[in-house]
């Protein structure tokens, strides 16, 4: 059955394709928003035996190697499938909202399609080679996704894009050819239990640097970060959503959270590298982030800082640590798509993104203003809402693994992003109307939609996490 | 040839695959022309592939390993043909298919 | 078979890749073609014919058709600004015998890491392997080859309504 999440989309871009061109433009994007919907739905609602089983009707067709049980979905899965169908919706109504031409839209949709099946690819596989397979397609869609628009500054973003990508992408198969030679299979469990063993082959270490070297250039890990906020800012609206909710999240993060828990081991060689890495992007991103005048930008560097938090949860190596990673990253696609969502408002109704010339949107945006300021104190790890309840259990997680100055460091960043967001606010949204907005009116409802969806789970959340507490940290128990 | 005379020859095949990969990376950092880049791409592209036959070889997986490099090869011409149209986007927009028009994003 | 022909084969491929990425932009692009056809050769000595032909009609042939096509489509230097841009390319280039030369040395000193390795005896089957075993990774290249097909609908299509006029 989960492997249908990568079958359908496929099937339904072929489809929208044989049909005539009036159904097919009118159709392609709901269709799109439908199936991204179904998947958070089963995401969310589904029992796990619902995913293992293979569909009874298909079982006359000689499918069976691709629709077996080898998928197992565990919880990790679960939560990025659900990130990944959330976000995807939200990208497929800021796409309606923000429609230039029929072509295009169908295009987008298309796109948002093929994204969609590769990014369950990803999540999917068991096996690194296909992981790579899957890898590549998320970054070749991505980049026809950022030109789709043809926007003046998209192929220099794109093309930067590229290049670093197309680098992470041959260093992860260095590591892969290597990690063959010594394992002689690619599959999660083989190569787990090879590495388990304790005699240490150089070759080992030398294919898990390239590996991990790889995964950090694609998660947008400082020192490997200069591409992505070209990407972000220079991407229409619709797809800085997307890239910014879950692709970098899914290819990087999601990929190195599953690699190092589950198969290169969270030993001790490793932890130290991932903690000097997130403490670098934590606050590199941090900083940067205050100096950025247009919004995206500043956007796109939180998100930096953001996975290096996520990244932190993941070096403390203990289960706390490891489910406040985790939480974040579902948050962090909320959150962050959320605002993302806000700037595709003020970007369609205002004209700009500059925040120089913006100001006190606030009066004539009332709902983008609110979902905003939710949004952002998310983001900072205000309580109540979930981003604190993420922030904490990495916090608490890195302490406790021993690495109080680490600990130190993410909580000084959390007031740092507080400052960066608060000046944003402010020029953005409250304070005086600036003349430019004077004729401003609020975001039409393709946009509000998913603006105030994103806002209530984030506040539900974090509402509610106390209690749910206990059933999301013991499943996560099963994956290290 | 079988096995052990791959395993036996690692060495020349392993430095071949590492220098071919050295070129081709310092051709994508220092070249200014937009296509070089990808020629450099290209090369790395290669010396993957080669290292990745390689591992079937010494592996004795020449089967599996086969079916690895077709599976690259057909991702990485579908990469390279969009890389290249960005490319030719560049150059319609700015008349030169140089990193030096690459400067409008900045920060 | 030639004695050591997987070394002047080695041999060969490496002083290409040299001179690729240092000579004018057209002849690289055949320099490119004639690494991938020196690694069609490795490959087939390899036993590995089906990627050896893949790689010899996808990306000798393909790739280079790709290159030449976009090269002939950016605008071309005339001959003075040819000359200027060789002789400051050689120079950009010489660090890259260097670094290629360190690169290769310390590998090579880093000695045969698979030494006493023992094979897999399992005979394994490309066509077998590649449909029965791996079948979602030809799933990846159908959702690709899609992919392919909407960039370049997007990257291509709208140019020419722009360069007629609306």
């Amino acid at each position: 059955m989960a492997a249908l999440l990568v079958i359908l989309p496929v099937l339904a871009v072929v489809l929208l394709n044989l049909a005539g061109r009036k159904i097919a433009n009118a159709l392609a994007l709901p269709v799109a928003g439908i199936l991204c919907a179904a998947e958070a739905a089963c995401a969310a609602l589904a029992p796990a035996e619902f995913w293992s089983q293979a569909p009874s009707f298909l079982a006359s067709l000689d499918l069976t190697g691709l629709l077996a049980t080898a998928f197992s979905v565990d919880s990790l899965s679960r939560v990025m499938y659900l990130s990944i169908a959330l976000v995807g919706l939200s990208s497929a109504f800021v796409a309606r909202y923000n429609r230039s031409n029929e072509e295009r839209e169908f295009r987008f949709a298309n796109l948002l399609l093929l994204i969609l099946a590769s990014m369950n690819g990803i999540v999917l596989v068991r096996d690194l080679f296909a992981l790579y397979v899957f890898l590549e397609i998320t970054a070749v869609a991505t980049l026809v996704l950022i030109v789709v628009e043809r926007g003046r500054t998209a192929f220099e973003g794109a093309f930067k894009y590229m290049v670093l990508g197309a680098v992470a992408t041959s260093l992860i198969l260095l590591g892969l050819g290597l990690l063959f030679i010594v394992v002689g299979s690619t599959s999660f469990d083989a190569v787990a239990t090879a590495l388990a063993s304790t005699k240490v082959n150089p070759l080992t270490l030398v294919a898990l640097a390239l590996f991990l070297s790889g995964l950090a250039i694609k998660g947008g890990m400082v020192p490997f970060h200069g591409y992505l906020p070209d990407a972000y800012s220079s991407a229409p609206s619709q797809v800085s959503v997307l890239l910014a909710g879950v692709v970098t999240k899914a290819s990087g993060v999601y990929t190195l959270i599953r690699l190092v828990s589950a198969v290169f081991g969270n030993s001790a060689r490793i932890q130290p590298v991932l903690l000097v890495i997130a403490a670098a992007s934590i606050v590199i991103g941090a900083l940067t982030a205050l100096t950025q005048k247009d919004m995206k930008r500043m956007l796109a560097y939180s998100s930096i800082s953001q996975v290096g938090y996520i990244v932190l949860g993941l070096a403390a190596g203990n289960k706390v640590g490891l489910a406040g990673a985790v939480l974040h990253l579902f948050n962090h696609s909320i959150f962050k798509t959320c605002l993302f969502v806000n700037t595709a408002a003020v970007e369609k109704e205002a004209g700009t993104c500059d925040m120089d010339q913006l100001g006190g949107i606030s009066a004539k945006m009332p709902v983008t203003g609110t979902t905003s300021v939710i949004a952002f104190l998310s983001t900072a790890g205000v309580p109540p809402l979930s981003g604190f309840w993420s922030k904490l259990l990495i916090i608490v997680g890195v302490w406790q693994a021993g690495h109080p100055v680490f600990a130190a460091i993410g909580v000084l960043a959390s007031v740092i992003t507080l400052g960066y967001f608060l000046s944003m606010q402010r020029r953005v949204f409250f304070g005086k109307l600036a003349e430019s907005c004077a004729g401003l009116k609020e975001a039409n409802a393709w946009c509000l939609v998913p603006a105030l969806l994103l806002a209530a789970i984030t506040l539900a959340l974090g509402v509610s996490m106390p209690w749910l507490f206990n059933t999301f940290l013991l499943p996560l128990e099963r994956i290290l | 040839m079988n096995a052990s005379y791959w395993i036996d020859h690692f060495r020349l095949i392993a430095c071949e695959t590492g220098v071919l990969f050295a070129i081709g990376l310092y051709c994508v950092m220092v070249t200014p022309n937009l296509i070089r880049v990808l020629i450099g791409l290209e090369l790395v592209t290669k010396s993957v592939t080669l290292l990745l036959g390689l591992a079937g070889a010494v592996t004795g997986h020449m089967g599996t390993a086969e079916a690895f490099i077709i599976t690259l090869i057909v991702l990485e011409v579908v990469a390279i043909a969009v890389a290249a149209g960005l490319v030719i986007g560049i150059f319609k927009q700015h008349g030169e298919a140089n990193v030096s028009v690459l400067t409008d994003l900045k920060g | 078979m030639i004695t050591h022909s997987n070394e002047i084969l080695v041999g060969l491929l490496i002083l290409v890749g040299f001179w690729t990425v240092q000579t004018s932009i057209l002849r690289a692009a055949m320099g490119l073609a004639l690494t991938s056809v020196l690694t069609t050769l490795i490959l087939f000595q390899m036993s590995m014919p089906l990627a050896a032909v893949f790689e010899l009609s996808v990306c000798a042939g393909l790739i280079t058709v790709v290159f030449v096509s976009i090269i002939s489509m950016t605008r071309p230097q005339n001959a003075e600004e040819e000359e200027q841009s060789a002789a400051r390319r050689s120079r950009r280039y010489q660090p890259a015998l260097l670094v290629a030369a360190l690169v290769g040395l310390g590998l090579w000193a880093a000695g045969n890491a698979v030494q006493g390795m023992t094979p897999s005896t399992v005979t394994e089957n490309v066509r077998d392997v590649l449909w029965n075993l791996r079948r979602l990774d030809l799933v990846g290249q159908i959702i690709i080859m899609f992919v392919g097909v909407f960039g370049v609908v997007v990257l291509f299509k709208d140019r020419l309504k722009e360069e007629t006029g609306r």
